[in-house]
């Protein structure tokens, strides 16, 4: 292998990774794709929610062939204390219409699935190989490592995950500081799919996609659950930094989540299989390296560190395939490899990858206010409790009980503060 | 079985892994982690392998979820390697 030189390596084949090499094997270029795990999804871990506008740009009609679980029908937001829960449902049957708008996903299939496109379309798949650094010459990027083998090619394509190793060894950018990304968890539970689509109130295809907040112990961050076939996806992410501050560990977090009674009562019957762990990107915009390329290598997905998060809406894996998609078609365009880097970032724009990110630029100011965590959650429950208890006692008039509620978890100048921070993020 | 609260220990167990043994892919100066007063390592690893034993750092790379937090939230240093497992070496994920 140390004699070829490929067009293009491609290294992970996760959702970034696939994707580029599918386009660059489409499009007649000789491709090595390269994946340490044993098979392709073997190290990957996501919520996971695909938003399947990405494959559309991929090649039209391509999620119909994607092993996806549930179409995604209801969007879920739980407020959480101790005991109590208020959920926000939100039905749309539309969302399972037409062009689908999001699927869970196990990514132990799907990447599995995508890599092996890549291979129908004509790129070489190896997997179980480890890439253990850049070949430099001339100041230029001109292969990969990988143990005692070296391989070259025209361009590397770092699709290495958020921890990327080849970005850093190709200096491109400094390590990640805690403060700009999420530790995430989750166990998969196995249910049955029939009890998954009652429980839920669903159709056997289609699904649920939750999100929560106040059970993360007044850290920034929230848990998530998303229903799968046959498997329930339950996790939380948050910040490390205000995580090692609050001193309780983030696996016994995820036990008072999977234990509070609003969510046991969902999941009762069921059996953990898994328990996985990933870093995710959380700076949004402002978290992206200002360098993606040099030349001989671009910058893709996680790696890149592309993630956008409302706090409703969670995306990873559909802006790493639309990266990977526009560093493939920068490859394919240019005339030389200096023109490669310059080119992708064009495509990112013209994909409007990098418009999206920055419309919500400001957001995270949301995620740094930190009663959004506690006592809002808290709030929302105990007037809930105020409303719908009924106990044969003469009841206090509706505004007052009200004002009592807010007034117990927050004063008023914090109340005008946290508006007025909430207004400038958005 | 039914759910319930599961120990670290327990979780790992459900995983697939494949130990490469004698060989670490993270290294840990325990000289270091012992001047070090933060210690986040001992929260946020969602594997909990940093432990605190009389006193002094302990780290298991065997059950090691490869997720890279250790790694990011050493403050001193201590962390003095990370690498991913060798090829064909550690958690392999079925269902996330």
């Amino acid at each position: 292998m140390a004699e070829d030189k490929f067009d293009a390596i491609v290294v992970g084949a996760g959702p970034a990774g696939c994707s580029c090499a599918y386009v660059l094997a489409k499009g007649g270029k000789n491709v090595l794709l390269v994946e340490r795990g044993d098979s392709p999804g073997g190290k990957n871990v996501s919520g996971g929610r695909l938003y399947t506008y990405a494959l559309e740009l991929i090649e039209p009609g391509m999620y119909q062939r994607a092993p996806l679980q549930r179409k995604i029908v209801r969007e879920q937001v739980m407020l959480l204390d101790k005991q109590t829960a208020t959920t926000i449902d939100y039905f749309d049957p539309r969302f399972s219409e037409n062009v689908p708008q999001s699927y869970s996903v196990v990514r132990a299939k799907l990447d599995e699935w995508f890599a092996s496109e890549a291979e129908a379309k004509g790129a070489t798949l190896a997997s179980g190989v480890l890439v253990d650094g850049v070949i430099e010459e001339n100041g230029k990027i001109v292969g990969i490592r990988a143990g005692e083998e070296e391989m070259r090619s025209d361009v590397v394509v770092a699709a290495d995950g958020i921890n990327s190793l080849l970005g850093r060894k190709a200096g491109l950018f400094p390590d990640l500081q805690g403060h700009a990304v999420g530790v995430g968890v989750k166990e998969t539970i196995e249910l049955p799919d029939s009890v998954i689509s009652a429980r839920f109130a669903v159709k056997d295809d289609e699904g649920v996609a939750r999100v929560a907040i106040g059970c993360t112990d007044g850290i920034s961050g929230g848990g998530f659950l998303y229903t799968n076939k046959g498997s329930i996806s339950l996790g939380i992410v948050f910040n490390p930094v205000q995580a090692a501050k609050q001193g309780r560990s983030i696996q016994e977090i995820l036990q008072d989540y999977k234990t509070h009674p609003a969510i046991l009562a969902l999941i009762e019957g069921g059996t953990t299989i898994e328990y996985g762990a990933h870093l995710v990107p959380e700076a949004g915009y402002r978290g992206i390296p200002e360098r993606l390329h040099r030349e001989g290598i671009v910058v893709i997905g996680d790696a890149a560190r592309f993630g956008i998060n409302t706090g409703l809406i969670i995306r990873g894996m559909d802006l790493a395939m639309v990266s990977g998609l526009a560093a493939a078609r920068a490859i394919l365009q240019a005339a030389n490899t200096e023109e490669v880097g310059p080119l992708y970032i064009d495509k990112l724009d013209e994909l409007m990858l990098l418009a999206e990110e920055r419309a919500f630029e400001n957001f995270h100011g949301i995620f740094e206010i930190p009663r959004v965590f506690r006592e809002v959650p808290k709030l929302a429950n105990e007037a809930m409790q105020f409303l719908f208890t009924v106990d044969g006692k003469v009841p206090t008039p509706m505004v007052q009980g009200l004002t009592d509620v807010v007034r117990r978890n927050m004063s008023l100048g914090q109340i005008l503060a946290d508006g007025w921070k909430v207004y400038r993020s958005l | 079985m039914s759910i319930k609260r599961l120990s670290p220990e327990e979780a790992l167990a459900l995983n697939k892994f494949a130990v490469d043994e004698g060989k670490p892919h993270i290294i840990v100066d325990k000289a270091i982690c012992a001047k070090c007063t933060d210690r986040a390592c001992l929260v946020v690893c969602p594997a909990r392998l940093y432990r605190l034993k009389d006193g002094q750092m302990s780290f298991e790379y065997a059950g090691c979820l490869e997720c890279g937090t250790c790694r990011v939230m050493c403050s001193e240093g201590g962390v003095t390697s990370w690498n991913y497992p060798r090829a064909s070496f550690g958690v392999s994920y079925r269902t996330s």
